[in-house]
């Protein structure tokens, strides 16, 4: 059973030494995040009777799932042939072969059962003349192994991340989850054995802080794009969850893999959805040219976004950008039956209007690529289980803790995400996280008391924030790594620009000791809150940074121009970063990419050189 | 005449004039202002935003106030692209959302309010807490009996068309806080985001539960309250028309009784 007691306890933080009303809660699972990924497991978990507690910084519908556009690939068939495999070989490709096989054998072969499920959840998927789910092409998505386009992203509109999500969190309701909405998650509770045993999170409401125990905490805390200056992200992507776990000196894997969408508008950075290309629309340069042809002769405009990414910024390199600056390329619709744009793009059509001003129907809309997602994250194996980065077995987990969806590195994106793997990503492992709590979990077991002192150095930290009164506002610091970031570790590298990154960046990392706060109230305090999803983003782009200037090849994402091929042999490896905030120190180590299959049914994948 | 007695922090006072830049094209904003943590009544501050160093966006000159003059001020955004549905506030006298309200679309000194007749928990933060539990109420999600197929329910695409127009409400309350007859029967009447949403789930093809909801929504106040006064479409932000939602709802309450 869950329970919640007021114990009575108040902590005393060393700084203020006011002390704060301290609420304890026992759950079996905790899920740390509403979005998509959160919402799955969250609805599994409950629905098997395990007490289920979903904590969130945001009412759930307002989690960054809900901006998803395109659709959710899997392989239904629907729209001509298909098959799981294709999927599988088309992921293993986009990854660049970082990506884990047997973990994306699990998500293609799982994907269609996930998507038909939440199809029986109510989502208002698109239909086909039969009645069945509309699915249409995506980048880098194919048919018998690289042989024509396949047809595989089931799409709600041109809104599929809103459908979904607001059709989960209606389940969420159904199913009886307890939702703590408007808590900020501070920090998880490690024992002394590395087992986690729960989390620390403050009410913003009334300034309570929440001592959560739980059998499983589930990490389904999403992305960081907001480390960079431009990015599709909502305010929101900060990466608490993968803060919170380098906190507690476990490592993040894969960060230098950042992924720049092809197509954000112009200046406000707002995403065109990639399923506007997979309609049929296409971009020219200044010179009105179908450039993608030349970088892509055979999938064209719809090739993986790493490659279309990196076609536009040499475009704009070589003079042939649009507009005063030169500065960014045109996507085209207006050629497209208007009739088209309205059922199946109307999203974009909208948001095209307001955040450029342009007509879809007449005009082109001015795009660049734009900071979109982020396939590093929590290592985490297909069960959702966080693994500690051990030297001696690489596969070993974190008791206690999971994650899931974008905060997870699974890793079935590997180096390089396609589009619509994402939605289908959060999906089937929220649900896998669930199958593996129902499976090793009983309902409502006694868990061992916490020791009196557990969350205290959340709670001063919390302190130290609050009262932070230094000479440097967050706004100001969150800018300049926002500028670093972008401009030290965009769509090309360099050794020499990462280089100057990583001095740029540690230098706003420990300028953070000088920081200002203001706010000084615990209700509503959101000067404070951004100070502590700064505390965050910084050492995630710390992460980045260094992962970056580490890995002297290029795949997918990870464009090095003083390495431009892929390494295979020194460097098919995940990249896992260790950051103590405490001490500044930074560390590097490996997990082996795994080169085997989760089943028989199909054969590992060998590398080859990828042309799209 | 009834006397009213209002509640002594309806009472809105003048508050601080922050300083003026001394470049620039500036625009002047009055912003409601209550802080929980004193006594105080609300009061209304006044900031002026250079323009040229400002996004084009209502959302992006309050996030331009809180990064340069007042990180005090305290209000919800996340997506700044008008699918969350958490920067809903009154804009110039129009309930909106600032992420997609453009600064040129509004007077040039802009008043900025918390969304009407909803408690304020702080500043720009009302508590939505009550309309979320008559969101749930509801019960917004598929209800079927037959055990479902082994692949999808089968939809046409007229059926799936009935949904356009209703499963695009992000539950910004932009609507229900417009509306005359929520503010005066919010506790018991459901208001037009959720009965546009209840309306949603009736008309679903694949939905096997029609009679239990309308059952659920046969009430004077729960549906009736609705008196066509259309503020709600005018209001919402995504151009939906709850109203009309409302009035289908009506239509089947009518005819399952012939």
């Amino acid at each position: 059973m869950s329970s919640k007691k007021k114990t009575g306890n108040v902590a005393s933080p060393a700084l203020s030494g006011t002390a704060y009303p301290l609420i304890d809660h026992s759950f079996d699972v905790v899920v740390i995040g509403a979005g998509g990924a959160g919402l799955r497991a969250v609805l599994g978990t409950a629905e098997a009777g395990l007490t289920t507690a979903c904590i969130s910084k945001v009412f759930p519908t307002r989690s960054h799932t809900v901006a998803a556009q395109g659709g959710i690939s899997a392989a239904l068939g629907n729209m001509g042939d298909d098959d799981w495999r294709w999927h599988m070989y088309d992921t293993v490709k986009g990854s660049d072969w970082l990506g884990d096989q047997d973990a994306i054998e699990y998500l293609c072969r799982n994907a269609p059962e996930a998507v038909y499920e939440l199809e029986h959840f109510g989502v208002p998927f698109s239909r086909t003349k039969e009645g069945k789910i509309y699915q249409r092409p995506f980048g880098g998505m194919t048919k018998h192994y690289g042989k024509g386009i396949a047809q595989r992203t089931c799409a709600a509109a041109d809104r599929t991340g809103h459908a979904i999500l607001h059709t989960l969190y209606g389940q969420a309701l159904r199913n009886k989850a307890k939702f703590f909405i408007e808590y900020f998650a501070l920090d998880l509770i490690m024992d002394s054995e590395g087992i986690c045993r729960g989390l620390m999170a403050l009410n913003m409401e009334d300034g309570t802080i929440h001592r959560f125990r739980a059998q499983k905490t589930i990490l389904a805390t999403g992305g960081y794009g907001r480390t960079y200056f431009s990015c599709t992200s909502a305010h929101i992507c900060t990466g608490d969850g993968n803060a919170m776990t380098l906190r507690t000196g476990l490592p993040l894997q894969d960060m230098e893999f950042v992924q720049f969408h092809p197509t954000g508008i112009y200046g406000a950075g707002c995403l065109i959805t990639e399923g506007a290309r997979g309609e049929g629309g296409y971009l020219t340069n200044a010179e009105g040219e179908r450039f993608m042809e030349r970088y892509a002769p055979s999938a064209k405009d719809l090739a993986s976004r790493d490659v279309v990414s990196r076609s536009m910024t040499m475009e704009i390199r070589d003079g042939r950008g649009l507009g005063k600056e030169k500065d960014h390329l045109h996507l085209h619709l207006s050629h497209l039956d208007p009739d088209i744009l309205v059922e199946r793009l109307p999203g974009i059509s909208e948001s095209a209007r307001i955040f450029s001003g342009v007509d879809v129907t007449r005009e082109p809309i001015p795009v660049l690529p734009t900071v979109h997602y982020n396939m590093g994250g929590i290592p985490a194996n297909f069960r959702g289980e966080v693994l500690s980065g051990k030297n001696s077995d690489p596969d070993a987990i974190v008791p206690g803790l999971m994650a899931i969806g974008e905060a997870a590195c699974v890793s079935v994106h590997g180096a390089n995400r396609l589009g619509s793997n994402s939605l289908v990503d959060l999906v089937v492992f929220g649900k896998a996280a669930a199958i593996q709590c129902i499976e090793t979990l009983k309902a409502g077991a006694k868990q061992p008391e916490l020791t009196p002192d557990a969350g205290q150095s959340a709670l001063s930290r919390l302190d130290r924030l609050r009262y932070a009164d230094g000479d440097t506002p967050t706004a100001v610091l969150r800018l300049n790594m926002q500028k670093i970031m972008q401009s030290n570790c965009a769509v090309f590298r360099t050794g020499d620009v990462l280089r100057e990154g990583q001095e740029l960046i540690h230098e706003i990392w420990r300028a953070g000791q000088n920081i200002k706060v203001t706010d000084r109230s615990l209700i509503w305090n959101t000067d404070l809150i951004e100070t502590l999803e700064y505390d965050n983003l910084i050492a995630q782009a710390v992460a980045t940074m260094e992962s970056a200037y580490n890995r002297k090849e290029s795949r997918g994402a990870h464009a090095r121009e003083d390495y431009p091929e892929r390494n295979d042999e020194n460097w098919m490896k995940h990249t896992l970063v260790r950051v103590n905030s405490v001490t500044y120190a930074t560390e590097i180590d490996y997990r082996p990419v795994h080169t085997h299959t989760m089943s028989k049914d199909v054969d590992y994948i060998q590398p080859r050189a990828r042309v799209y | 005449m009834v006397q009213l007695t209002l509640p002594r922090n309806s009472n809105v006072r003048e508050g601080k004039k922050w300083p003026k830049p001394e470049r620039g094209t500036l625009r002047e904003f009055r912003i409601y202002r209550w802080n929980p943590d004193n006594s105080e009544s609300p009061r209304i501050d006044t900031y002026y935003v250079e323009s040229e160093d400002c996004g084009p966006m209502v959302l992006d000159a309050l996030l331009w106030i809180k990064n340069k003059i007042d990180p005090t001020l305290t209000l919800r955004r996340s997506c700044r692209e008008g699918i969350c549905g958490s920067c809903a506030m009154n804009i110039d006298g129009t309930n909106g959302l600032a992420c997609i309200k453009g600064l040129d679309q509004v007077s040039p000194v802009i008043k900025i309010y918390p969304l009407p007749h909803m408690e304020v928990i702080k500043d720009l933060v009302p508590d939505f807490s009550h309309f979320y539990a008559q969101h749930q109420s509801i019960d917004p999600w598929l209800k079927t009996e037959t055990p479902p197929p082994e692949k999808e329910w089968k939809q046409s695409c007229e059926d799936r068309e009935k949904l356009d127009g209703l499963y695009e409400c992000i539950l910004c309350a932009c609507c229900s806080s417009s509306c005359p007859s929520y503010w005066w029967n919010g506790e018991r009447y459901l208001g037009p985001a959720v009965l546009l949403q209840a309306y949603r789930w009736l008309i679903d093809s694949r939905d096997e539960s029609t009679g239990e909801r309308l059952d659920n929504l046969e009430d004077p106040f729960r549906l009736y309250r609705c008196h066509t006064i259309l503020n709600c479409a005018n209001a919402c932000p995504k151009g939906l028309n709850p109203a009309k939602a409302i009035t289908e709802i009506k239509k089947m309450m009518v005819k399952r009784k012939l």
